[in-house]
This record gives structure tokens, sequence and C-alpha cells, in this order.
């Protein structure tokens, strides 16, 4: 019994690849039910054998919250911008939670895959993307916790609310950019494992998260927006607190950055990418 | 359309053994290595130690210029020597590594069973896994639905399915990873030895599975060590060493060339070149010889006499104690049994450095009819850490003759088993007449 070869087959030919970077996005989507898969692979392991659970999505901003509130709001008096300390910092430690698990999960996701790269063929973008995006999950714990908050103290939230969608989006990115750079960096250099939790510390007191960053004065704060999360936890203030200055001009050159990571985390994974195999 | 689904030209594949060497660089390494390494080389080439630009990059390939054309439908062998380059090939073809010269052409999908079982999470349950390890294999969602309840048969796990797979035992595992595999209905399928999973039954199963993937016309191709597998499963074979391609033809000619020669003969084999020895850092292998009674090399053996096998190494450390083996196979790949050394005066004895010469008789009247490979190996005893395991080292014929002096007696006939050995009989006879004689006697004294 001979089949003859369908027609419809593609022509795969493996050759050393030419050229500065071979984008495999097209390829990405084609694998999107594995990138789908293994989303759902990491959503349904992450809390397995913990007592409380997804309780810890929420656990861990708030108890930050707690910290940031008792020594920044109450012993040094750091101004909020007219806004209750508590959920001035909550508002801010939402989408950084998200970025900052974000990256460092990510960034060890491709040497802990390195089982799968070894011996299966699949377009390795998957593994860090997947890990980043599972995250959004607990970031929907966190934010119910901050629209509970939110009531708590009275807070109505303006039409500016319906911005959110592309905070979260800039924070996604962002969140992928550096992701996509540690874990390159990751299978060649294993001291990035060592690096990310400086780098989280530093850039968390580099965001103004226990603090505003109406602190610094023009033009200096729309220059603060080089770093990608200044833009997003003002913005998330802005839509959702109302706080009075629109972060317009720091949101731009946030996006920016965060564009500028995107795309050069990618160019970089995409070059290194035929090495991963024998490196990892 | 041509019916050509493979094709490979020039295929290399180069590694620096030095950067294989130290995987997990850290940035001081490099630094350090960036800063150094230029004046090494420049001491190195001072001293007239190296000539050749090539040296100093310390590179192998593991493939250097491999072509071929494989058709639709064709099943095929890869075999070659621990190292020749055989997982370097399919790891190619499966895209898991580019080729840093030449080109593949594949037409269709590729389905990989280089090891079964990888990406599969001891958290989630066998349902759950099921799904995940045929999406990262390739399947969509809608042929994995169509295929479950399949790949639960195959593997029997129906019981299991909703258990985490990190409450299986070892079996239920391999069986239900090998299960998604081989359901996956690739164009082509590459296969490396994974057929050694499971108990013998599970075996014969997955090989028949092979089979039927092939008759369906689908194109696969398989790396073993096992040659009977070879020639029972592959019409056609490729046989690689130190990364050429150095025969491509019917199973039973390649297979018959490895065996036979190429490599020297089968029945001696040695390792002048200390560098390309298999070894560790405490031992490394130098000859493995069959011999017999008389000190002679040979490759056919009287089933009646008694064989040595000789393996020579050197012990690069002292102080550790070894433990040198071989293992007998028989042409099905069967162990016939295994030798550890039990020589008493180097049991429980330290080895000082230098080279040695274990040598183990194995009595006449006791292996079967046929070919049997020896593969040896030597491992260190408290810690247990493996030197080298060489399959196939050597092998010989065991002839039994028809003179009537063998287990086998005067038949001619085929004989089954997987040792022949050769027993005692007796037999008691009563004659016809002396039996009557003793009846009669019987009934006298009874009327008596």
């Amino acid at each position: 019994m001979k089949r003859s070869i369908p027609n419809n087959i593609q022509l795969i030919r493996i050759e050393p690849s030419k050229g500065w970077v071979s984008f495999k996005l097209k390829e990405l989507l084609k694998y999107r039910e594995l990138l789908y898969f293994l989303i759902w692979r990491d959503i349904k392991v992450r809390y397995k054998q913990t007592v409380i659970g997804a309780l810890w999505a929420i656990i861990q901003p708030f108890f930050t919250m707690v910290i940031f509130s008792l020594f920044f709001g109450r012993l040094a008096k750091i101004p909020s911008d007219g806004i209750p300390y508590p959920i001035f910092s909550y508002a801010a430690l939402v989408p950084w939670t998200f970025f900052a698990n974000g990256f460092s999960q990510a960034s060890n996701s491709l040497v802990d895959s390195a089982n799968l790269i070894r011996k299966v063929y699949f377009p390795r973008l998957a593994i860090p993307v997947s890990t980043v995006l599972s995250g959004i999950i607990d970031f929907v714990l966190a934010f119910i916790m901050l629209t509970v908050m939110m009531i708590y103290y009275g807070m109505r939230p303006t039409t500016n609310i319906l911005w959110l969608p592309f905070l979260l989006l800039l924070a996604l990115i962002s969140s992928l950019g550096v992701s996509l750079w540690l874990s390159t960096m990751n299978v060649q250099f294993r001291d990035v494992r060592y690096v990310i939790p400086f780098l989280t510390q530093l850039w968390l007191f580099a965001t103004p998260i226990a603090y505003p960053s109406s602190l610094l004065s023009e033009p200096w704060r729309t220059l603060y927006g080089v770093n990608p999360m200044v833009g997003v936890v003002e913005g998330f203030r802005w839509a959702l607190l109302g706080t009075e200055t629109a972060p317009g001009p720091i949101i731009i050159v946030s996006s920016l950055a965060a564009i500028l990571l995107l795309v050069g985390g990618v160019i970089y994974f995409c070059r290194m990418e035929r090495t991963f195999a024998d490196v990892v | 359309m041509s019916d050509i689904i493979i094709r490979a030209e020039g295929l290399s594949k180069k590694y620096h053994i030095g950067k294989k060497r130290e995987r997990y660089k850290t940035l001081r390494d490099t630094l350090v290595d960036a800063f150094v390494s230029p004046f090494r080389k420049g001491i190195k080439i001072l001293r007239g130690q190296v000539t050749s630009a090539a040296e100093l990059d310390e590179i192998i390939w593991a493939l250097e210029d491999i072509s071929f054309e494989i058709k639709q439908g064709e099943v095929v062998g890869i075999i070659g020597r621990n190292g020749a380059g055989k997982s370097t090939l399919l790891k190619i073809l499966s895209r898991i590594t580019e080729p840093t010269k030449g080109f593949a052409e594949i037409h269709g999908r590729i389905g990989s069973l280089l090891e079964v079982g990888t990406g599969f999470h001891p958290e989630l349950t066998g349902r759950e896994n099921i799904y995940l390890n045929g999406a990262i294999l390739g399947m969509s969602r809608r042929e994995i639905n169509r295929k479950f309840d399949e790949i639960l048969a195959f593997a029997e796990v129906e019981k299991f399915v909703d258990t985490p797979v990190k409450h299986y035992s070892s079996g239920m595992y391999l069986r239900l990873a090998f299960a998604v595999a081989a359901h996956l209905e690739p164009e082509i399928l590459l296969v490396d030895e994974v057929l050694t999973v499971g108990d013998s039954r599970f075996q014969k199963k997955c090989l028949n599975k092979m089979q039927d993937v092939g008759q369906e016309g689908r194109t696969v191709l398989f790396v073993s060590h096992s040659m009977p597998s070879i020639t029972r499963l592959c019409g056609r074979t490729i046989l690689l060493d130190e990364g050429r391609l150095l025969q491509d033809g019917p199973s039973y000619q390649v297979v018959a060339k490895y065996l036979n020669s190429g490599f020297g003969t089968m029945v001696a084999r040695e390792w002048p070149d200390s560098a390309k020895a298999p070894g560790g850092k405490i031992a490394r292998l130098c000859a493995v010889r069959v011999k017999t009674e008389q000190g002679q090399i040979t490759d056919m053996v009287d089933i009646r006499k008694p064989v040595s096998i000789e393996m020579e190494y050197e012990v690069l450390k002292s102080g550790y104690l070894l433990l040198p083996y071989h293992h007998f196979l028989n042409e099905e790949g069967v162990h016939i049994f295994h030798a550890h050394c039990s020589d008493p005066e180097w049991q429980r004895r330290p080895r000082l450095k230098g080279r040695y010469m274990s040598t183990v008789w194995i009595p006449g009247n006791l292996l079967s009819e046929g070919t049997v490979f020896v593969s040896s190996g030597i491992t260190t005893l408290d810690p247990t850490i493996k030197q080298f395991h060489e399959h196939d080292v050597v092998a010989f014929q065991v002839v039994d003759s028809l003179d009537g002096q063998s287990s086998r007696g005067d038949w001619a006939g085929p004989m089954g088993g997987v040792v022949r050995p050769l027993f005692k009989w007796t037999t008691q006879f009563t004659p016809d007449e002396q039996k009557a004689a003793q009846n009669i006697q019987l009934s006298r004294q009874r009327s008596e």
C-alpha cells in the first residue's frame, strides 16, 4: 500500500540560517494551540500543592502594600498625590507584580525547559511568551482585590478606565521584552539567575510605586518614562484613582521604550535561538 | 511530484569541544577566557605545538558531508557505533539543531520519538498530559480528541486517566508517553531506540506498531543498536562512522559489513589512539579480543569448547575498586547472561595505575548456536561511576557440529533455546523377555 505525497504538504528546508535574524513569528502563530496549552499548563500547575493556592496572587501585592503603607506612608510620610496611601501604592503594585513576576519566571523558563528544547522542535518563542501570559490570571485576581479596595475607599472610576487594557498591554510588552533578553542570556550565562532578585528590587524602587512621580519636575518627569513601568504605574493611578495630572507625555515615552525593548528582545532571541539546543 | 520525501545534501555539523565541555559558562569565565586564551594560543604557536588553524579551535565534526535520499514509504535503519553521529543526524532532521553546512529538504510533517515523555508534567493528570504532549509534538486539539481513546487503550492506563502522572509507575509513564508519540500521524517518523522501553510484551507491541506505520506507507527512520530489529524492520540501512556515511544499501548487506568488516575484525578490537578510546577519568578501554583455549583469536567457536574474552584496559587513577564486565547478547538482542568480574584476587582490592588484562572464560557447552554479541564495560564501585560501556564490541559465531557430541545429539534440525548446555542423560532399560519372565514369577508367587 503506497500513498502518494499529497500536494498540500509543505516543503521544509533545513539549512544553516542565513542573514542576521530569521523571524519565526508566523510559525508561532501556526503553533498557537501549543501556546494555549503551555499557558494552560502554567496556570494549572502554578498553585498545585500549596495550601492557600491562588490566594497567593492577592497576598503578594497586598502585603507589600501593607509594608509600604507602614514605612513609607506612616513613618516617612511620603506624599501620595492626595490619595490614601494604601490604595495609592496598591494600584501601582498590581501591574508591577504582573510585570516583575512575569519576567523573573520567564527568565528561567528556557533553562527549565532544557529537556524539551533538546528533544523536540517547536518555536522556542512559545516558552517565555506563555510564561508571561499565564501571569494574567494572577493579575486578574489581584485586580479584583483592587476593586474591593476602591469600593472601601469610595473611589469612583472615571471614563479614563477605558485606557486600562492599553496600559495592561504596555505592561505585557515591557515584561515580555525584558523576559526575552534575560531568558536568552540565561541560556548561555547562568549568572542571570542570580541577577534577577537584585534587578527586581532595583527596578521596584526605580519605579514610582512607593512614591509619586510628581516629586520630579518637568522635563525630568517625562524623561523618567524611559522606564516603561513608570508609564504603566502612573497610567493605572490616573485611570483608576483619578490623579490630577494626565500622564500623557510619560506614557508616550514609556510606550516607545517598551516597544524598543520588545523588538530588541525578539531580535536577540531569534538570533540566538538556533544555538539553544546545543548550549542549554 | 517525485516520491522522494527526504533529501539531504552535504549535511555537516560542527561542535566546538571546548564549548561543550564548559556548558555552564559564567560571565567571568568568558571574560577571563577572552583575555587569557589569545596568550595561550600564542604560546602554543611559538612552541610549535599547533600547526593548523583547526587545531586552535578544537572543533569536531559530528557529521560530515552526509547525503542521501529517502523515498516515500521506506523504512530506513541508521546504525553505527556510539558517537558516529546517528543522533545528531536525527536532531538535524527534526529541526532541533541546525546543520553547519549543507541542507535537507523534507516533504511533510516529521514526528520524532527521540525521547518519549519529554514535556510531561508530573503534576498534571494522564488526560491533561496527553493533550499537552500531543500539542508539543505538533498535534492539533481536534486530532488529539479523535485519537484520545485509542491512545489510552494502547497505553493501558484507562483506569488512571485522571491521576497525576507523578503517581504513575515508571512503566505506565513510559507506555503513556510512547502511546502519545506513536499516534502522531506524521508523514515521517524518526525513532531513536525507544523500543527499549517497558516490559517485553510492551516492546513487542511497540515493534508491531512501528511495522504498521511502515506498512501504511509512511516513512520511518530508525536508529538502533539492535541489529536484529534493524534487519527485521528496515529494508534499507545507512551506516555512519565518525560522522561520515560509510555505506547505504540493503539492510542485510550493511549490517553484515558493520558486524564483520570495516572496523577491522569484529573478534578483536583495539584502540591504539587513546584519545579515541572509550573511557572515563579512571579507566580506559584498550582492547577486547575473543580467543580460543589455545590463545588464538577466533571468530568461530566450537560449541563444546571454552572461549575467552580478553579485555585490556588502562587504569588512570589509583585507588578505585573496578568492576569489568561483559554482556552477552544473541542475534535477537536477548541478554543471554552478564558476566561481572569475580576474580577473587582483585575483588575489593583498589587498583593501582597501570595496564590490566581481565579474561573471562565461558565454558564449553553453554552458549547456543549462532552469533553472540559482547558489550563490554567497566564501572567503579563505591561510588558507582560508569567508565565506559561499548555496545557490540566483539562478536563471534558458535558452531554446533553434527558429530553427536553436543546437546543436539544426533538431531540435525533447528533447535530453540537461548543456551545449550550439555546435560547428563541416563537411561534405564528393561528388556521385554525379562519382563515376561518376571510376570510369570510374580503370578506364581501369588498363587502359592
